[in-house]
């Protein structure tokens, strides 16, 4: 990796960081303007890859919270509940170009607060996030298609929150479904990586959104916890750990919110014998090193058909010697920087969990940088079953092997698991994808390929991966009260 | 796979098929996929002038035209031997590439100089005829004093699975080559599937080709980055089975120093360093080469000359 000392050595080629304008401090996103909290409390926001303070941002109390579903309830029974669905949609489809236009600030601002690096920002996150905006713009004249009788309304005001991994992405996911739907939404992002959602709150005001369609409360879990449980939340989407899931379901219960909860996984990706390697192994590294291994749907075990295993871990370790760890800001980083202390410790315990467990454990040569999270891409071998590595979900750059004969023992270990996300299957052999996609209890199974994502594709989990689906038709039913009934 | 393995593989026709049939197959959309995240790399400042003057070092200076004259070839040859007149810094091209009754031309005016003098052969660019004139196209040229042979398979025989048949020719004409080098063009922009560019890089391979070479240049498309990549796995795999170190050739197709660059790219993730090198990587180019000498001059001089400040031929 980096401390190889290589004839084509890539000289550094970082992105500008003058394209984007961090201010000082953020205010909260309430009725359309930026205001201050109500007890003035704030916290800081830090860059990962190198613990500079970015920005000092608001921290939203109760009576912050209730001022923004207040705004939103406001905007939900006034303008945007009387627009048409057809001007709705006009302003959706804004939002997604206003998106494209600043896609390259967006992308800066990502990398800075969260640690990604830049290739995936530039070319995954932002994309994706536009493309969330203008499918689910298409839909809010079309709700009739929706299957859910001649004339679905929306639910009312949305309480959102959404994890840090890929911030403005999560919140494209929460928001455009949202208002194609013709509800108003209170989104709370992570509390380490605020920005990029109080730059979307500047191109609410660029898009001339109507005041309080859309409000930005940031925060930690008691400013999620106070937006969940407001009384005049009518929907409740959230999107982070199993635990946080659990708990919001408890709290909620009883009430007649509706609520999606997408939570965390521990995805199989299962390479067969006759699979195409160097695709299989390139579809490896996607699935666990894409964005530090910080996806709820990565595939942090890996399941390799015994006769193959020899050739895809050689393979998969000289791959790995390959990846660039470092500046995220560095165009040709793979690998980029954890996302906070406190997940890089999680992850350390785990791993020294995984090796207490016999697991062996590998790293590529690896330098890392002195400030900042960082971790290094790191595969596990003769991982059991029972193993903690093999059990919970890690989130971070580290892959668990596993091995099977036959294709009932694949889908055995691979459903053996409380969660069910996602999944892999690696073959040439069509009818054996289709009839391992028919035994995988995952919301997703990728068949030669992984960690693609479609607006019109629907995502969501089984079992303690959370319930309800987000993009597609699907994805639009979270949103809508059906008139069928 | 075993080294073991290896030798009897073309024994006869079945047990050929089995073995090509049985290499893993190369996923479409995953091999597109990974040559496009490849081609974001950004290689600025001090790498791009390595790599710049890498490419330069690694062209094969190609001219094949029916119009083709002995004073453009030596033209060509003073190009290749001092590609940028003004600046004595420039490093000379790897090889000028000509049809058969060029060579001696070429040979006469690249003697001592350290560039070696490839030509097509094999009925170029089509391979449509006998062995007996394929072998005969070849040994003229060697005898001419070609160092290195740059042959087309039989397209034909391989689309229809008689790959023993395009084997033994290979086999052939490597003998005819004597000490000259064998370059074996794939003609990758007829073979219609990745699987079918592997299998045919395979076949070259054991047949004795020192080189696997995307194309002829008159085929579109060329020398594709996911054609390039998988061509690199296959002297990689073909490498870590056999001990045998084979070198890989794009042609036909690449113009700007931005193409050339990325496929240094593809090498340096795919094969490594190793082959990083005239002797295991050429590019076969004929405009490619003004486009480098262009950036080159602007890494030295901060500024863009333009099309006139380089010699034409």
């Amino acid at each position: 990796m980096t401390s190889e000392r290589r004839a084509f050595a890539y000289a550094p080629a970082p992105e500008s960081r003058a394209l984007v304008d961090i201010k000082p401090s953020y205010g909260l996103f309430v009725g359309g303007e930026f205001v201050d909290p109500a007890d003035g409390t704030s916290f800081k926001t830090i860059s990962p890859s190198s613990e500079e303070v970015l920005a000092e941002v608001a921290e939203a109390g109760p009576a912050d919270v209730d001022r923004a579903v207040r705004a939103a309830r406001r905007a939900f029974t006034g303008p945007w509940g009387r627009m048409r669905a057809a001007e709705r949609a006009k302003y959706v489809f804004r939002l997604a170009r206003l998106i494209q236009e600043r896609a390259r600030e967006l992308a800066v601002l990502e990398t800075l607060d969260n640690g990604k690096p830049i290739r995936e920002s530039r070319d995954v996150d932002v994309p994706t996030a536009a493309a969330h905006f203008f499918y689910h713009a298409g839909w809010a004249d079309k709700l009739a298609y929706a299957g859910l009788g001649p004339d679905p309304k929306p639910i009312g005001v949305a309480g959102q929150v959404i994890p840090w991994n890929f911030p403005l992405l999560m919140l494209s996911w929460k928001i455009a479904p949202a208002l194609a739907a013709g509800n108003t939404v209170v989104l709370k992002p992570a509390e380490t990586t605020p920005l990029t959602a109080l730059l979307f709150a500047e191109l609410c005001q660029q898009a001339d959104l109507p005041p309080g369609v859309v409000n930005i409360v940031t925060g930690a879990g008691a400013t999620g916890q106070a937006l969940v449980e407001h009384p005049d939340v009518d929907k409740v989407a959230f999107t982070g750990s199993t635990d946080v899931g659990k708990a919001i379901a408890r709290a909620i219960a009883g009430t007649d919110k509706r609520v999606t909860l997408e939570l965390g996984g521990k995805a199989a990706n299962i390479v067969f014998d006759d699979a195409p390697i160097d695709q299989a192994v390139e579809g490896i590294v996607n699935g666990i090193f894409f964005n530090q291994g910080h996806v709820c749907c990565a595939g942090s075990r890996l399941l390799v058909q015994e006769s193959v295993y020899d050739e895809v871990l050689d393979s998969l370790r000289r791959r790995l010697g390959t990846l660039r760890l470092g500046d995220p800001m560095d165009k040709n980083t793979d690998i980029g920087a954890i996302n906070s202390l406190a997940q890089l410790q999680r992850i350390r315990e785990l791993t020294d969990a995984g090796e207490a467990d016999g697991a062996e454990r590998w790293s590529p040569p690896c330098e890392l940088p002195e400030q900042g999270f960082w971790f290094p891409p790191t595969v596990f071998t003769g991982v059991g079953q029972s193993s903690r590595i093999a059990q919970e979900e890690i989130f971070g750059p580290v892959l668990s092997v596993l091995t099977f004969r036959t294709p009932d023992e694949a889908v055995a270990k691979a459903n053996n698991t409380p969660y069910g996300l996602s999944a892999g299957v690696w073959t040439e052999k069509g009818s054996r994808i289709l009839w391992m996609a028919s035994k995988l209890r995952a919301g997703v199974v990728w068949a030669n390929t992984f960690n693609r994502f479609d607006p019109t594709s629907p995502f969501g989990g089984y079992k303690e991966s959370g319930f309800g689906r987000e993009g597609g038709r699907q994805g639009m039913a979270a949103y809508l009260r059906s008139t069928d009934a | 796979m075993t080294t073991a393995a290896l030798p009897d593989v073309a024994r006869d026709d079945a047990t050929l098929r089995a073995f090509l049939h049985g290499l893993p197959g190369v996923d479409k959309v995953g091999a597109e996929a990974r040559a496009a995240t490849l081609a974001t790399r950004s290689i600025k400042t001090t790498s791009k002038r390595w790599a710049i003057d890498m490419a330069i070092s690694m062209i094969d200076l190609t001219t094949l035209e029916g119009a083709d004259t002995a004073g453009k070839v030596r033209n060509l040859c003073a190009k290749a031997r001092r590609p940028d007149p003004a600046d004595a810094s420039t490093p000379q091209v790897a090889a000028v590439c000509v049809y058969g009754d060029m060579v001696q031309t070429a040979v006469a005016a690249l003697t001592g100089t350290g560039i070696q003098v490839a030509a097509v052969a094999t009925a170029f660019p089509s391979g449509r005829a006998s062995l007996a004139v394929k072998l005969a196209d070849t040994k003229d040229a060697v005898a001419a004093g070609a160092d290195e042979i740059d042959m087309v398979i039989d397209r034909g025989a391989f689309l229809s699975g008689r790959y023993l048949q395009v084997y033994d020719e290979i086999v052939a004409v490597k003998q005819a080559c004597g000490p000259a080098h064998l370059k074996v063009i794939l003609e990758t922009g007829e073979l219609a599937t990745y699987d079918n560019v592997r299998r045919a890089a395979w076949l070259a391979m054991l047949a004795g080709g020192d080189f696997i070479k995307t194309s002829t240049g008159k085929i579109n498309p060329a020398a594709t980055a996911p054609v390039l990549l998988v061509m690199l796995e296959a002297v990689r795999d073909f490498r870590s089975t056999t001990g045998r170190v084979i070198g890989v050739k794009p042609a036909g197709g690449i113009r700007t120093s931005k193409d050339a660059i990325k496929q240094l790219v593809l090498v340096n993730e795919t094969v490594g360093d190793e082959w990083l090198t005239p002797r295991l990587f050429r590019i076969g180019a004929s405009t490619l080469l003004n486009d480098l000498l262009q950036q080159r001059q602007k890494l030295t001089t901060g500024h863009y000359s333009g099309p006139d400040y380089v010699t034409l031929d």
